[in-house]
């Protein structure tokens, strides 16, 4: 895992003393709000439903023991005992004091973490493949550079006041489950007819009000100009990216109002007008990067663990979460170990301090001490010997961590929507709750088969919605909360948006509906077609008789 | 049950901790809404507006705002479900927030109560 250098240690702490004074300057009222928003909001302090929401970011996703370990600390000492993993591989705590916040994020510097750039108009946490490092399906661990990203990213001043948030994804792997396509630049490794590994670089997706699918501008960029070509986009957007408008400010409106030919060829040209040399340092710079991305130590085993074989013809139940939950590791000998955070019933990302210990415990044990976070609201345990998979799912069983769902109906993205956000129109959680309590047979789940429902509680899809297999919006109708359905999108190497598929419901018909869809689905799907397949195939058509022909 | 008033109430974040209050008849804030001063008239709610601001440049508390409230058997009742949110805590978690701390208001979340 990367570590701090000096520079970035000695950058954190210089942060967390300024917030110490900003914060102590605007509880002695040196400070007015408006003043003083802008600064913390810069630390990922928001002012939320409830109270102040401390937003941390966890870069690309991954996280070691010791991290973790804080987290639950500072979730139990100054949260109220649990945290809530979101849709950016983040964390967020919903009840933390002002008052207390220079602490924590002093607490923070000490495992090397901070909540720097978890909000306003600057390049976000960069998110990843939550497999990266991992993946039997991989061209390269993508964290490298997305650490040389958030390494050049972090305070850029030219890109500090840009017009609006920036998202960016990598993937280093052909599955993408990192959801490039719809991020404001999206970066998928693949390899050319030579062999050589370079990057498809994919800008202007975005969900929101406007979801889009981003579009193309380079097929293959070699690794060494990723940089330099990253700050050309940046450059035409921070001049052409509207700023009269916050609803059209982002980059994805810029490249579909002027058009893909002519957005790249305005990149392009900036990108033609850059100086060469530069791109060494980053050479230099990646090679310093990705040593400390080495795999580790991986002791050389047999693909076959009897012992794992044994306990799965045993126990039925471990059977199920192997089959739902683990994934296949280049190592052999290794799997990767999915902790489902949807419980039947739960909060989707929610986690108590006891089980962000546990987790901490277990990664230490069994995964090299290092934990990933899904933008899918779970955690994972990249690294873990098929022969310890038992006993790791016996502790995870043992602490309410082991649904056995990964991927199927009950795995529910949901934002915090209404019970949390103040931007929200709509509750989530209570949608999602009521869903996963209707679909919480495992055989039902498995006969439904692969299937992403997400939901929203406003149109700025912090639930992903409009990617779901299923997306459901909770909107407000004269103070009522209602819920609109969607079908057939996806954030995977086929992303598409989904569509409307009629009028709303109100919360408690959410589930009834879901269900029809799915009945629909599971009365016309031809042998092995998945939910989504089979929507692209029928359309929208028989699932809008069975929602509405009877109203 | 008996709708007596129909008005609005103030409220805002405390600026230490973020703790949503309202502010009472007797001109400090509460954690509880039932505490909360009604507004029935125009001039009366510019007036708690105008006391609210003096209170954010007294650094007390942030975000002030009015919203839509009545008063039902003697109980403070925000009109909006996002505000009754704000008066119990989230309606997924019984155990945080006003409503595990007694602090909650009377009706809940959802219409109909």
């Amino acid at each position: 895992m990367y570590r701090y250098d000096e520079f970035d240690y000695q950058f954190v702490r210089d942060r967390t003393a300024q917030f110490a004074d900003q914060a102590r300057r605007r509880l002695a009222g040196e400070l007015t709000e408006d003043e003083f928003r802008p600064l913390r909001l810069m630390n990922g302090l928001y002012l939320q439903l409830h109270a102040y929401m401390l937003r941390i970011a966890i870069p690309y996703g991954t996280l070691s023991s010791r991290q973790m370990r804080q987290l639950a600390m500072i979730a139990r000492r100054w949260d109220k005992n649990y945290g809530h993993f979101t849709t950016r591989q983040n964390i967020q705590f919903n009840w933390i004091k002002l008052e207390d916040t220079p602490e924590i994020l002093a607490a923070l510097a000490d495992v090397e973490m901070h909540a720097i750039q978890t909000s306003g108009n600057c390049i976000r946490n960069v998110t990843t493949d939550q497999w990266a490092g991992a993946a039997a399906d991989e061209i390269a661990d993508p964290r490298p550079v997305a650490e040389l990203i958030r390494q050049w990213s972090s305070l850029h001043p030219e890109f500090s006041y840009l017009p609006r948030k920036f998202k960016i994804a990598v993937t280093g792997a052909p599955n993408d489950r990192a959801a490039v396509k719809v991020h404001d630049i999206g970066l998928r490794l693949h390899k050319n007819d030579k062999g050589e590994a370079g990057w498809e670089v994919i800008v202007g997706g975005g969900l929101g009000r406007t979801p889009l699918i981003g579009v193309t501008v380079r097929e293959f960029l070699p690794q060494h100009e990723l940089i330099a070509y990253l700050e050309a986009i940046m450059r035409v957007y921070n001049l052409y990216g509207r700023r009269d408008n916050k609803y059209k400010a982002r980059i994805k409106i810029l490249v579909h109002e002027l058009g893909p030919e002519k957005f790249r060829a305005e990149v392009e040209a900036e990108y033609a007008r850059r100086p060469k040399q530069e791109t060494e340092v980053e050479e230099r710079e990646l090679a310093r990067i990705a040593a400390y991305f080495a795999p580790p130590q991986f002791e050389r085993l047999p693909r076959w663990s009897p012992r794992f074989e044994e306990a799965r013809l045993a126990n039925p139940a471990f059977a199920r979460w192997v089959r739902t939950n683990v994934a296949a590791h280049f190592a052999d000998g290794y799997a990767i170990a999915n902790i489902s955070l949807k419980p039947e019933g739960g909060i989707p990302g929610d986690a108590t301090s006891e089980q962000m210990e546990l987790v901490a415990d277990l990664a230490e044990r069994h995964s090299f001490s290092e934990i990933r976070v899904s933008h899918a609201q779970n955690l994972v345990l990249p690294h873990v010997k098929r022969d310890d998979l038992f006993d790791l799912w016996q502790a995870l069983s043992g602490a309410g961590l082991a649904a056995s769902n990964l991927g199927l109906a009950g795995d529910i993205i949901a934002c915090p929507g209404l019970d949390y956000c103040t931007l929200a129109t709509a509750r989530s959680i209570p949608v999602a709750q009521a869903i996963s309590r209707k679909f919480a047979d495992y055989d039902r789940q498995q006969d439904i088969g692969p299937l992403k429902i997400n939901i929203s509680g406003c149109i700025n899809a912090c639930g992903h919605h409009h990617v779901g297999h299923i997306g459901i919006l909770g909107l407000d109708k004269k103070g009522e909360e209602y819920y609109q359905i969607t079908l057939g999108g996806s954030s995977a190497t086929s992303a598409s948006i989904g569509q409307i598929i009629g009028p709303g419901f109100a919360g408690h018909d959410v589930p009834d509906a879901i269900e029809k869809i799915l009945d629909t689905y599971l009365k016309h799907r031809q042998p092995g077609e998945e939910f989504l397949a089979a929507y692209r195939r029928l359309g929208a058509q028989p699932f809008k008789e069975a929602l509405y022909a009877a109203h | 049950m008996s709708i007596t008033e129909k008005g609005q109430a103030m409220t805002a974040n405390r600026l230490r901790d973020g703790a949503v209050v309202f502010f009472t008849r007797s001109g400090d804030w509460s954690e509880a809404i039932d505490a909360a001063v009604l507004a029935t008239e125009p001039q009366a709610a510019r007036a708690l507006e105008s006391r609210g601001k003096d209170d954010e440049r007294a650094t007390l508390v942030t975000g002030v705002y009015l919203f839509d409230a009545e008063r039902r058997d003697g109980h403070i009742r925000a009109l909006h479900i996002r505000e009754r949110i704000r008066t119990l805590g989230p309606t997924v978690r019984l155990d945080l927030g006003k409503q595990a701390e007694g602090l909650g208001g009377a009706f809940p979340a959802e219409n109909g109560g």
